[in-house]
């Protein structure tokens, strides 16, 4: 893949074109941006831009009803959006999978991003989602694979929660 | 104003074998059911708010079908940051019919926002659905129609409907697993 930036983002999109995931949606995050913007350049992939993560739960679902497989892309604040639609994979038995920006942990500067940032897991775990976790760069395209194959193979929800000590924590500055 | 279900009825009636039609949750799937039993049609039970991102998703993935989703107008407002949305990933085959009570009626008919000042037909328009209108009795049932079958989507068309309690009618099942395979069945994947 010529061209192609050196990133673990990037062994996240060789997993969605091996599995065949040809629609991404998302509210963006910082951390996912690459991977955003390699979805965007790919005529193969749909990316759908959000108002709100819920709304990319029904996405999802309707779309792997019409025969196609999907990803949702958001910040762990954006996981609490999600808790009423993510009935709808699991009483359908829809594959559901999401990558998890991770923020409120390691090295956080913004105080109002740890509440959503430690009830993140708990809020999963309330709605029957599976959770993976990458700590470390080597371990993203393992995680990821294994976490989809989980979601479409046996037809539950998956979520991937991405470290911030990978993304790297924001500091506000001027200028 | 529009009698919802022989309304519902009246479109399903000879619907044509490229339609597929899902029901946001509550009384649109009830009305959704009284056109008859049939494999083509999901009817949502439940996850308010999520019906309109899934009928996109489905348009998305099935562009040679046609896509048509009944809701109410509480399961639109819950979600009106989706029809800008759908605005914005247009789909040419997707018609949303809101069938609009302003009212919560299976709660015992409290007003909703479009008992007031809300229009959603103008919501729409303004989010970027510039094929939108309101419909308020049955002689504009050919222009649904033909928006339904024919025009370039996506459209939202707002059907003004009597408030007033129907008759439950229940879907093949309840468990949703053996609703969607069931819809699924009918689709090429």
């Amino acid at each position: 893949m010529e061209g192609v930036i050196k990133d673990w983002r990037n062994d996240i999109y060789k997993v969605f074109k091996e599995l065949d995931i040809t629609m991404v949606s998302h509210v963006p995050d910082a951390g996912h941006t690459p991977l955003i913007n390699l979805c965007e350049k790919d005529n193969e992939i749909d990316v759908v831009t959000l108002t709100t993560e819920q709304d990319g739960v029904g996405l999802s679902c309707g779309a792997f009803a019409g025969g196609r497989k999907s990803a949702l892309l958001m910040q762990s604040s954006g996981v609490g959006n999600c808790i009423n639609a993510l009935a709808l994979p699991n009483i359908c038995r829809i594959p559901f999978l999401t990558l998890v920006s991770m923020r409120g942990e390691w090295g956080e500067f913004v105080p109002w991003q740890v509440p959503m940032g430690l009830g993140t897991p708990k809020v999963l775990e309330a709605m029957d989602v599976k959770i993976f976790r990458a700590d470390y760069k080597e371990e993203v395209g393992s995680t990821v694979d294994a976490a989809a194959r989980f979601a479409f193979n046996t037809n539950r929800s998956a979520a991937v929660l991405l470290s911030q000590k990978m993304i790297g924590a924001k500091q506000f500055k001027n200028g | 104003m529009i009698e919802r279900r022989p309304f519902v009825q009246k479109i399903l009636k000879n619907r044509q074998t490229n339609l597929r039609v899902v029901s946001g949750l509550g009384t649109s799937t009830w009305d959704l059911m009284s056109g008859g039993d049939d494999k083509a049609n999901f009817g949502f039970i439940g996850a308010m708010g999520q019906a309109i991102p899934f009928a996109l998703g489905l348009a998305m993935a099935q562009p040679d079908l046609r896509i048509l989703l009944f809701t109410g107008d509480g399961d639109t407002l819950m979600s009106l940051g989706s029809i800008a949305t759908v605005a914005n990933h247009p789909v040419a085959n997707l018609t949303i019919v809101v069938m609009d009570n302003e009212s919560y009626v299976e709660t015992g008919s409290q007003p909703t926002a479009t008992a007031g000042k809300t229009d959603l037909e103008i919501v729409a328009k303004g989010s970027g659905i510039s094929n939108s209108y309101t419909i308020k009795n049955e002689k504009d049932y050919d222009r649904l129609i033909k928006t339904i079958y024919e025009e370039e989507g996506p459209s939202l068309v707002v059907a003004k409907c009597q408030a007033k309690a129907t008759p439950l009618i229940f879907p093949h099942s309840f468990d949703g697993s053996v609703s969607i395979n069931r819809f699924m069945s009918t689709l090429k994947s």
